[in-house]
């Protein structure tokens, strides 16, 4: 019993150690990181900071983020709700066909997207939008979406509907005001996923950004051009990316556990 | 669940057929367009056949990111998912600390990738960084700007570092649907902890490995970000993996028809791998 803890705590401190080493860089000056080796700040400073909160650039490449992870979401989970609920009850032509079509864009590189996707987003002007960004992310976000959806609902037993059809509701109110309280967790596991892989992406993000809607994680590749390697700046705007996260997961902390569970996946 | 027959089905699942169809079939179009023709500017194209193809097939280079992607897979596979696995079965089932761990371990994904790149950039540096000052300390010379060993070393750690919560987590997910009686049952019988493992526990999370490994597999097979950032392909060219390849053609060259005829064999390569691993795990689930 003694034995798997030491090694679960092992496995923790292996997590933490770049993220505390990370933390380290950001509170240090320039002049002490390319000093030497330090295992602490000496000079604290928060000089990193302040220049991120009071630099245009950076800041609104922050709320930039923001707002393409939140749409996306939104879009993701809305419509993936409807079709997760259609392949969980009823059969219907090409239904696996579908679904598995669905899954193999969750398999396709971004790599292959990215040039045709800035084509595409030039043509119909949403380039250097976060709609771009958004609507773009929903082609690996939306089927998986779909997929988990697809696992809480199968797990909701017929009878529910069927019940709720006798007592006459309608299926748009039975929908929204029985079913989606059913698969809260669900819908939790869903849009943390989703807010996840649209948080983290930077290929397509940054190519199909260019100046007004730049994101963070574009905006980060500069610290390494303009003026120097400045690596405090780069540490800190690393810091700030990962309170967004850590929100996210604290909200969805009990859903994870039972989440997990209820769902296939 | 026994389901109903109806079309009708098809106007809910409308919406995400026309986002996602939006989505990837006009890019995919373009791509394809573009495997096939050759163009001198302009936007005059002209007819090449599968020239590109032939071109991309017998490039030497190509072959080589495409074994470096494979060895790179593979590794990842054979560290993580037995990691995973096994970081799963030490954690707590309830109690406080539940909530304390699973917290921590989701932590990794929820950073950005080129912030993990940074993040490892930062940790391995051999003279400021704890983990290259560190290994150069016990006296063997790291560099990963350098020595393709390192560099791989590095590159191997960090995903390491940054997938393997996701093995952990959907194996936790498995290993807590499982019903108490089962543990009862074995108890009852005097099963040791290994035959509860082989007999209980290994089947009955079959699925959730399933998916992990696909998972693992498609993602890893399409890094880039992460390796971009901390090594940017090399030292040489010894961590150009097949996504950086092929960015490099796209975007840093311009050689829009190579570049499009490696996208299709690179999305197939990935298509049919899934399709392999999918069929191998199932049809030994039904056995």
């Amino acid at each position: 019993m003694r034995k798997r803890y030491i090694v679960l705590t092992l496995y923790i401190i292996f997590l933490m150690l770049p993220i505390y080493w990370l933390l380290n860089m950001s509170f240090k000056t320039t002049n002490e990181i390319l000093g030497g080796f330090s295992a602490f700040p000496r000079d604290f400073t928060l000089d990193s900071y302040r220049t991120i909160f009071t630099d245009p650039s950076w800041y609104n490449a922050y709320i930039n983020s923001i707002t393409y992870v939140v749409i996306n979401t939104i879009i993701s989970v809305v419509i993936a709700l409807p079709a997760a609920y259609a392949f969980s009850r009823y059969r219907f032509l090409g239904d696996k066909h579908l679904f598995f079509w669905l899954l193999s864009n969750r398999m396709a590189p971004a790599a292959v997207f990215v040039l045709p996707f800035v084509n595409l987003y030039s043509a119909v002007g949403l380039f250097d939008t976060p709609w771009a960004v958004a609507l773009a992310h929903t082609l690996f976000n939306v089927p998986l979406a779909v997929w988990i959806l697809e696992g809480f609902m199968s797990g909701v037993p017929k009878e529910l509907d069927e019940t709720a059809y006798v007592d006459g509701y309608s299926f748009p109110a039975f929908f929204v005001r029985i079913f989606l309280p059913t698969i809260s967790a669900g819908i939790g596991v869903a849009a943390f996923f989703c807010f996840m892989f649209s948080w983290v992406e930077m290929l397509l993000a940054k190519n199909l950004t260019s100046v007004a809607a730049k994101p963070i994680v574009a905006a980060m590749t500069k610290t390494a051009s303009t003026s120097g390697y400045e690596l405090g700046l780069l540490a800190a705007a690393g810091v700030l990316t990962l309170i967004p996260g850590a929100i996210v997961i604290y909200f969805v902390r009990n859903y994870i556990a039972k989440g997990f569970a209820l769902g296939r996946v | 669940m026994n389901k109903t027959f109806n079309n009708k089905a098809w106007w809910l699942v409308l919406p995400v057929f026309l986002m996602v169809a939006f989505n990837a079939l006009v890019p995919l179009m373009t791509v394809v367009n573009y495997s096939i023709q050759e163009t001198f500017g302009n936007n005059e194209f002209f007819w090449s056949g599968t020239t590109w193809f032939e071109q991309i097939l017998h490039d030497e280079a190509f072959h080589d990111s495409l074994r470096r992607q494979l060895i790179f897979t593979g590794l990842i596979l054979l560290i993580e998912i037995p990691l995973g696995l096994a970081i799963a079965l030490c954690m707590p089932r309830n109690g406080p600390w539940v909530s304390v761990c699973l917290v921590l371990i989701a932590l990794p994904l929820l950073v950005p990738w080129n912030v993990v790149g940074s993040m490892w950039n930062i940790m391995a540096l051999p003279d400021i960084g704890l983990l290259g000052k560190g290994i150069n300390a016990l006296g063997i010379p790291f560099n990963y700007t350098r020595q393709p060993i390192s560099a791989w070393f590095t590159v191997i750690l960090m995903d390491v570092w940054h997938w393997t919560s996701l093995v952990v987590l959907l194996c936790y997910a498995g290993l807590v649907a499982i019903p108490d009686a089962y543990y009862q049952a074995a108890k009852v019988d005097g099963a040791r902890p290994w035959a509860v493992f082989r007999y209980i526990q290994l089947p009955k999370l079959k699925h959730v490995l399933t998916i992990a490994v696909l998972l693992r597999f498609m993602d890893s097979f399409m890094i880039y970000t992460e390796v971009i950032v901390l090594t940017g392909g090399g030292p040489g060219s010894t961590t150009k993996f097949l996504s950086i390849d092929l960015v490099q053609k796209a975007l840093g060259g311009f050689d829009l028809g190579p570049a499009a005829a490696f996208s299709i064999v690179y999305f197939l390569i990935i298509l049919f791998l899934s399709w392999l691993f999918y069929t191998l795990m199932m049809r030994e689930e039904a056995k």
